[in-house]
Formats: C-alpha cells, sequence, structure tokens
C-alpha cells in the first residue's frame, strides 16, 4: 500500500507548492501593481495616515492638518484662504483623490517618498511620529492676494512672473473654490463636490493655467517680436506702409481697425493705439513658418510644466495666408494661457531671455532640511537683448501715451498692452479684456503680469481691456515692487 | 525484564520515544505566539499588552497539558505535529486579537448588530475545547483499530451530519451551519474525521474486491458495475451537498478524499481517472444550472470588475491585502486586512498573515501546514495495519485538501470556497475539530513506531542457555 502512499504524498507537495508559488506571485510579482489599484483603499488612508506637510508662502503655511476621529482617515487636510490659494495648492479630498501640488508632491507632502528614506529611518530611531514634508513655493502673498481681490466676483485669471528667474509670483483664477469644503469623504463633501462639477462657472477650472482664450491685441507684442528678429521692421518709427482699409489675404475682407490713424502707421504708433491692419500686415509679411518659430520660442505649442502642467497655447502651424493675418492679432487659431501671456510679457521685460516658470521653490524634509531647490533655469531666447529693449520702448509707451494709461506707477517704468479678444461663432460669445505689463526699476524687472477677465461689457476696442484688465495688473505690480 | 533473560533478537531496543524534541518544539510553539501578542500589542498601543501573561499561560498551560497526556498515553507518537498545531493555534489566537482590536471591524459590527463582542476570549475558550477533545481521544482511543468497529455507524453519522444543514436556514450565502439556540456549528468540519472513518473501514474490507474484479480497457483496470455503487453514492452526496447547501469546499473535499483513499486502497489508477472525470462532470453539471457556483467563478475571474465589487468586495480587498504585504509584511498589528470587513478573522484570515507577515511569513506558514501534511503521510507509512494506513492517509489528504482550498480560494488560484484555514481561523467547529484530527493522528503514529512488546519469558527460556564451558 506504500506506492500508491507515496505518489499522493507527492500529491499533496504539489498543492502546497502551487499555493508557494501563487503567494510569491501575488506577493512579489503582482505586488507593486496590487498597491498602485484604483481600488486600493490603502493609497488614500496612507495618504492621510500622517499629519501632512504643508505647502508654504512667504514662509506661512497656506494649507493645514487637522486631526479627525475616522477609523480610515487620521488627518484630513485643510486650507488657509482656500479660494485664493486653490489655483496653487490644488486639492487633496479623501473622496475625489488630489490635483496639482497636493498631487505631483504627495510623496514629500505624506513622507513617503524616497527622498525622505533618510529621515523615516532615522524617525525609527529616534521613534519621531512619521511626518510629512514641506513644499515652499516661489509665491507671494501680496501679489497673489491683489490679483485675487482684483478680480473679485469677476471671471477671471491673473499670472505673474518675476522675469529674472521665472518664479511665478501670484496664479490666480476666479470664481474660484474653497478645496476645504470637500476635503473629507461625507455626505456634506459629496453634495460640495457635486455642486462645483456642475456649476457652469466651473469654479475648479485653474484659468491660469487651464483654461486658453483668444490672446487678442497682446499677441502683437509676439507678432511686433517676430517682425523685428526677422528684419520685415528695422526701425520702429519707420512707415510701415499700410494702407486703410488693408485688405486680408485670400479674401475680400477688409481688416477691421478700432483705432484711428493706422495708415502707414509706424510699428510704435501701431502698438500704442493697437492697429489691427499694421499687424495683421506684418504677421503676413513675417510669414507664417516664422511666426510659428518666435511664438514657439516664447512658449507656444508646447505644454509647460510649473511642475504643475499646463494647457497647450496654440499658433496654428498649417493655417492659410489669411488666418495667418487674423492669428497674428490673437484671433483665429490663435489660443494663450495667462500665464502664457505671462511668460512673454517676462522674456520682454528681461531683455530677451525667457526664464522657465516655475512655483516651488524648494521642498523640505519634515525637520525643514532643505531635500531639493529649484534652480532658475533658462528656456530659450525669443529676441535678441536690442530687439527686447525696442519691445519695451513700445510697450513703456502704450503706457505712458497709449490704451494702458491706467497700469501707470509714478516713480517706476511699467510696460503694457491692452487686448480684447473676441470670442464664440460670429464673435457672439463673451469677449475677453486682456491686460499684459511688467514694471522695472534700476535693477531690472520684478514683475510681469497678465491678467485676463471674462467680461460681456468689454466690447468696442481695447478700451476695456485697458478698463477692466490694467488696474488689476497694476495692483499686482504694485503689491511686488512694494515688498522690495 | 533483566538482561539476563532478555534472549529474544527483535524489538528488544527501545525506540527513542522524542518526547524531549516534542517539548523543546512546544517551548517554541508557545514562544512565538507569545513574541507576536506582545509585537502587536506594541504595534497598537505602544505598550506591552495587559493581556500577555494570561495570554502566555494559557496556551503554555495548554500545550503543556496535551503534552503530558502524550508523554503519558502515546509515547511514541510523532514528535512534531503537536508543536505544530499549537503554534498555528496561537498564531491563530494572535491574529484574531489583533483584528478585535481594528476600529474599522468594531464599527462595521456597531452598525451592523449594535454592539461588538471580541472573538478573541471565544476562541481561547475553543481551544481549550479543542485541547480537551484531544486528551479526550488520546484517553479513550488506546487503539486506534478500535474505530474500526464503528464503520457502518460512522457513515450513518456523517450522513446525518452533512445532511442536517439543510434544515437551517443559511448564513452568508452558504447552508453549512446548524443553529441550536446561541450555539453554531459547522458539522461539516466534524464529518471530515467521521467519513475518513467510515471510508477506512470500508475499503479495507472491500479493497480486494475494488482492486481485483476488473476489466481491462484501454489498458486501464475499469470496476465492475456492482462495485461502482458506494463511489457513486459519495458521488451523489458531493453533488447533493454543492447543490442543496451550495457549498463547494465541503463538496470538493469529500469527493477527494474519497477518491485518495479509494485509490491507496486499490492501487488502481483507475479510479483516480474514474474520480476525476466524475468530479469534473459534476462540476460542469452543477455550475450550469446553480447561480452560487457561477458566481463564485465570476467573482474569481473579475475579482476587480465593477460587478463583482458591487456585490462582494472580499476577494479583491484579500488580493490587495497580499500585495500590501510584500516580500517582508508591514509587521504585525499594522496592516490594513481589516479592510475585507466581513469575516476577516475567519474565511479570510490567512490575507491578514499575509499583508502583516508578509510573503516570508506566508511561506513559512504554508510550510507548516506543508510539515503536518507531511508527519501525517509519514504516519501512514509507518503505520502497520491497512486501517491504520487508509485512515491516516485520509486525514492528512483531507487536511491538505482542505488548506488548499482555503488558502487558493484566499489567495485566488481558485474560486473561494466557505472553508476556515485549519487552526489559525476564527471558528469553534474548526479549531475543535482539528485538534481531534491531530489527536487521532498521534494515536495512529504512536502505534506504529512503538516497539513490539518483547514476548513473556517463555518457561523453557531455562532450557536453552548458553553452557559456558
Amino acid at each position: 500500500m506504500n506506492k500508491p502512499l507515496r505518489r499522493i504524498a507527492i500529491f499533496c507537495g504539489l498543492l502546497i507548492l502551487a499555493l508557494l508559488v501563487r503567494t510569491n506571485w501575488l506577493q512579489f510579482v503582482e505586488a507593486e501593481e496590487l498597491n498602485t489599484h484604483d481600488r486600493n483603499r490603502r493609497v488614500l488612508i496612507e495618504r492621510y495616515a500622517s499629519e501632512r506637510g504643508n505647502i508654504i508662502v512667504d514662509g506661512k503655511p497656506i494649507t493645514g492638518s487637522a486631526k479627525t476621529d475616522d477609523t480610515d482617515f487620521a488627518f484630513k487636510r485643510t486650507y488657509v484662504n482656500g479660494p485664493m490659494w486653490a489655483p496653487v495648492t490644488g486639492y487633496a479630498s479623501q473622496a475625489f483623490g488630489a490635483n496639482q501640488i497636493e498631487n505631483l508632491e504627495d510623496g514629500i507632502l505624506t513622507g513617503n517618498s524616497d527622498q525622505l528614506f533618510f529621515d523615516r529611518t532615522m524617525g525609527m530611531f529616534t521613534g519621531d511620529k512619521k511626518k510629512g514634508g514641506n513644499v515652499v513655493t516661489t509665491l507671494s502673498g501680496a501679489a497673489q492676494q491683489a490679483a485675487f481681490k482684483g478680480l473679485g466676483s469677476k471671471k477671471g485669471a491673473v499670472a505673474a512672473i518675476e522675469p529674472k528667474t521665472g518664479k511665478i509670483l501670484a496664479l490666480a483664477s476666479t470664481p474660484s473654490y474653497d478645496p476645504s469644503s470637500f476635503a473629507g469623504y461625507g455626505a456634506s463633501d459629496e453634495k460640495m463636490w457635486n455642486a462645483l462639477e456642475k456649476d457652469k462657472d466651473k469654479p475648479k477650472l485653474n484659468r491660469a493655467l487651464r483654461e486658453v482664450y483668444p490672446p487678442g491685441s497682446t499677441f502683437k507684442v509676439v507678432t511686433a517680436a517676430a517682425a523685428l528678429e526677422h528684419g520685415v521692421v528695422k526701425d520702429i518709427d519707420a512707415d510701415t506702409d499700410t494702407p486703410e482699409p488693408w485688405k486680408i489675404p485670400l479674401s475680400t475682407q477688409p481688416m477691421k481697425n478700432h483705432a484711428s490713424g493706422c495708415e502707414n502707421a509706424s510699428l510704435n504708433q501701431a502698438m500704442k493705439v493697437s492697429c489691427n491692419s499694421v499687424f495683421a500686415k506684418l504677421g503676413d509679411e513675417v510669414s507664417r513658418d516664422k511666426m510659428v518659430e518666435t511664438a514657439g520660442k516664447f512658449g507656444f505649442n508646447t505644454e509647460q510644466f510649473i511642475p504643475v502642467r499646463t494647457s497647450v497655447a496654440a499658433y496654428d502651424k498649417t493655417m492659410d495666408r489669411g488666418g495667418n493675418a487674423l492669428s497674428s492679432i490673437g484671433q483665429y487659431n490663435t489660443t494663450a494661457t495667462p500665464l502664457q501671456m505671462a511668460m512673454v510679457t517676462a522674456a520682454i521685460a528681461n531683455d530677451g531671455k525667457l526664464m522657465k516658470p516655475y512655483m516651488i521653490d524648494q521642498l523640505e524634509a519634515p525637520n525643514l532640511d532643505v531635500i531639493e531647490k529649484t534652480e532658475p533655469q533658462e528656456m530659450s531666447r525669443p529676441v535678441s537683448q536690442e530687439n527686447a529693449q525696442l519691445l519695451q520702448k513700445m510697450m513703456e509707451n502704450v503706457v505712458d501715451n497709449g490704451t494702458g494709461g491706467n497700469a501707470k506707477i509714478s516713480g517706476v517704468k511699467v510696460g503694457g498692452k491692452t487686448g480684447t479678444a473676441e470670442n464664440g461663432f460670429n464673435n457672439k460669445g463673451t469677449p475677453y479684456a486682456w491686460f499684459i505689463s511688467y514694471a522695472k526699476t534700476g535693477d531690472g524687472s520684478p514683475v510681469a503680469v497678465a491678467v485676463v477677465v471674462e467680461d460681456s461689457e468689454a466690447r468696442g476696442g481695447d478700451i476695456s481691456g485697458g478698463g477692466l484688465a490694467a488696474p488689476i495688473a497694476k495692483a499686482v505690480m504694485k503689491a511686488v515692487l512694494d515688498k522690495k | 525484564m533483566s538482561v539476563v533473560t532478555n534472549t529474544t533478537t527483535i524489538g528488544a531496543i527501545d525506540a527513542p520515544s522524542r518526547r524531549n524534541t516534542e517539548l523543546m518544539l512546544l517551548g517554541f510553539a508557545v514562544a512565538v505566539p507569545v513574541l507576536a501578542y506582545i509585537n502587536v500589542g506594541l504595534a497598537l498601543d505602544g505598550k506591552l499588552p495587559t493581556g500577555v501573561l494570561g495570554y502566555g499561560l494559557g496556551l503554555g498551560l495548554l500545550a503543556a497539558v496535551a503534552h503530558l497526556v502524550v508523554r503519558k498515553f502515546a509515547k511514541y507518537a510523532d514528535p512534531l505535529l503537536l508543536p505544530l498545531a499549537v503554534l498555528l493555534n496561537g498564531l491563530g489566537l494572535v491574529m484574531i486579537w489583533r483584528l478585535d482590536q481594528s476600529p474599522r471591524l468594531i464599527q462595521r459590527a456597531e452598525r451592523a448588530f449594535g454592539a461588538f463582542t471580541p472573538d478573541a476570549p471565544k476562541q481561547m475558550l475553543y481551544s481549550a475545547i479543542g485541547i480537551a477533545l484531544f486528551v479526550g481521544v488520546l484517553l479513550l482511543l488506546k487503539d486506534h483499530r478500535i474505530l474500526q468497529r464503528y464503520t457502518y455507524i460512522s457513515m450513518a453519522l456523517a450522513l446525518i451530519l452533512l445532511m442536517l444543514p439543510m434544515f437551517f436556514p443559511a448564513r452568508n450565502g452558504a447552508k453549512i451551519w446548524i443553529s441550536l439556540g446561541p450555539i453554531n456549528i459547522q458539522p461539516g468540519e466534524f464529518a471530515k474525521i467521521i467519513i475518513a472513518i467510515f471510508f477506512s473501514g470500508y475499503l479495507m474490507v472491500k479493497r480486494d474486491a475494488l482492486a481485483l474484479a476488473s476489466r481491462r480497457v484501454m489498458g486501464l483496470y475499469l470496476p465492475r458495475g456492482r462495485d461502482l455503487g458506494p463511489i457513486l453514492v459519495v458521488w451523489a452526496m458531493s453533488i447533493l451537498i454543492l447543490v442543496f447547501e451550495t457549498d463547494l469546499g465541503t463538496s470538493l473535499l469529500f469527493f477527494g478524499l474519497f477518491v485518495i483513499m479509494l485509490y491507496v486502497a486499490t492501487e488502481r489508477t483507475s479510479w483516480i481517472v474514474f474520480g476525476l472525470l466524475m468530479s469534473a462532470a459534476g462540476a460542469v453539471g452543477v455550475a450550469t444550472f446553480e447561480r452560487h457556483v457561477q458566481q463564485r467563478v465570476d467573482f474569481w475571474l473579475n475579482p476587480f470588475a465593477d460587478e463583482t465589487w458591487a456585490q462582494s468586495e472580499q476577494i479583491g480587498q484579500a488580493l490587495m491585502s497580499f500585495g500590501a504585504g510584500g516580500t517582508l509584511g508591514t509587521g504585525l498589528g499594522q496592516g490594513n486586512s481589516d479592510l475585507i470587513m466581513f469575516a476577516a478573522n475567519s474565511d479570510f484570515i490567512l490575507s491578514s498573515f499575509g499583508e502583516e507577515l508578509g510573503l516570508a511569513g506566508m511561506m513559512a506558514f504554508l510550510m507548516i501546514y506543508g510539515l503536518i501534511v507531511e508527519r501525517g503521510v509519514r504516519t501512514a507509512l509507518a503505520a502497520r495495519d491497512p486501517f491504520g494506513k487508509l485512515l491516516a492517509i485520509g486525514l492528512s489528504g483531507a487536511f491538505a485538501i482542505q488548506v488548499f482550498v482555503v488558502a487558493g480560494g484566499v489567495m485566488g488560484l481558485i474560486p473561494l470556497t466557505g472553508m476556515t484555514m485549519p487552526f489559525v481561523a476564527a471558528g469553534g467547529s474548526s479549531v475543535i475539530a482539528n485538534w481531534a484530527l491531530i489527536a487521532i493522528l498521534i494515536r495512529i503514529s504512536d502505534t506504529a513506531r512503538r516497539p513490539a512488546p518483547a514476548p513473556a519469558p517463555s518457561p523453557d527460556a531455562e532450557m536453552t542457555q548458553v553452557v559456558r564451558p
């Protein structure tokens, strides 16, 4: 009877072996996949298991972490002045996940990042409770405050950059939302979330980074830069031979001017009063591909990572001559995010050198040791120094004598450009009032800003850009200047 | 007897009893769970748990009683079986106690039943009853061959035990319970042992008929029609359990047990082929119309699908639990295996071990189960009588199949069935029945290794003394 017994022994051995193989498969081969599975609540539990690190502006946290008596999540995210900072922080919700910095730097904030391995190991010996590290941003509380207050109840966005470094100083978007309102996973959180999702004004949309608007006349500075860089215009005060009316190529339509005095206007003059005909003609003369090249150097047609991803600002690479002419004045297929227009302004204010925009200055361990610091980085040189200074001269002329008068700040040189973009089918949609500007002191430019306001009253010329958006830009610039 | 009078040639040398080996191993088997208990307390509260003395003394006492009884009444028994069982039982208690302190499970119980009652004290009581039964078996069953007398009574008893749950309401989708007031018994666990006794007795008598009277067809020995009767009855019974009690595990266990024992008794491979064909036919047949079985298969194939998740998260949660454990585990008390919620400390307790002890712990666990089976098979090999051989292989085979079916189900290797991991899972029937199983194996191994009694000194001994020159 022993022979079959031995065979049964082998059979039983095989059963155990199958289990051993299976457990290796599950816990070694598939472990990573299971640990990151969408259904795995451990990811969330881990995220809220210990006190979450903070996002810091001007040395003060704009986030917090509150102890809860929940069985799953020990802590809950709180926000200081949530609606104002939401475009910077994003949200971290127990029920609805996280986005922006809260998501991108989750490893640091939870303390699970490999960069914090040493701290965790030390904590095991010292018995310290695990804590998240901090994310120190480049933002300026005063500038953000000015931007958010300036936008007020209007729909719009502001992006401000320090031209020398690319540091983002302000990033506001209205209407906004309070990320604290759905940080948990209870019924009220769900109600709040659903209400925000359904809201027609899209409060959760980060308009400064993720909404693309036609940039309208503010794009004319890019066209002017292209005309100078590619030698189409050599003297900004020379006549441009523009007839009035000027016909759009491949079309019988004349290019409408809202301003007067555009016939044969010089580039400087055309910038001052914002002549559509002059810039459309210049864009046509520069040609589509060269326009694409210059716009590309300013950051168009690529996503930016600051490190939050932005939407792509577009300058169409395949359109016909007529389209190119219209696009040169910031209409037709041209779109831009407020951040993109701030980058254009910053590049010009920084004498032609575009710095890569970033909003995370440094990452700190829980004991405040710096783990990683972002160094300013040159992104491209869209225009030469001379041409940049010519552009500055023209933009300063806009503020001193032209449509941008509302942005004047006494004692400081301010350059700007207004814009009103038409929108929608037959231009029936809400128009956008734009203003881009920079301020300049003795030692370079400390701030470049782009403001967009979605406003139904913004019709008829560039007055609205100057009227609605310029005061906000001015307040932001002043906030930065006053801190210096 | 004196050395001088010992003139026999066999069985003279006293085989080592190995009781001291057992005692030493028992020391480890008690120490390891006590350390685990302390570990859980430190991880959960940051201080030495207050119950550690009670727990250590309780487990130690149970182990000591069992050991002393074995030392006295089964001197030559296998030295590994008892320590392995104590180790599993002890670790099971630790894990149940750990899950008793899970806020998630407490909250769930309070929401569902209004109050939460910890399972660990109950399990300690069941373990004590289990050890008592173990002691009882060793005291009363002086020789396992006595069981042979109860072959047909066993059959009747097993049938009754298996049929009874049909008349009780289903609990959690499976009719495997007898509810008598506050006491719930899972008769399948006991039936496993009783039916092994019946098969052993029956097959020992019929093995020659089943083995020899067969026709050879295409290289296989096919049994005669009339010999097919009993196997068909067992098969039908398994199918009935599956259909009426919707209990896949028990059904699989009994049929597997029968095929193994039939094969060992007759040494005919044809029975295995026959058995596999019949179980395949039965399983496929039932699965085509039994929704419960189909559902189990669906859950197994798509553990993370939306439809599965809406009905039962268990398998998916268990798989993620194992994944979360990784190679070395999160450490006792530090995992989130309680996310499984329902049956976290019974059917799914293995995933808690998987998460908190990791791959390393799981391998050790499975090896412990493997060792118990191996000692059982070794006992079968060593047994001197066919009944003992059959019973030992039947019990260890059933044990192996149960471990495979439960662990395989929890780990997503095969569809999940409602059975419990021997010794570690919370539940009285399981732990008590398995202690009885170990007791019987110990009794058989004792009989197998016991040296043959020396023949009584013959009155003629004087006559054959060597005459010294």
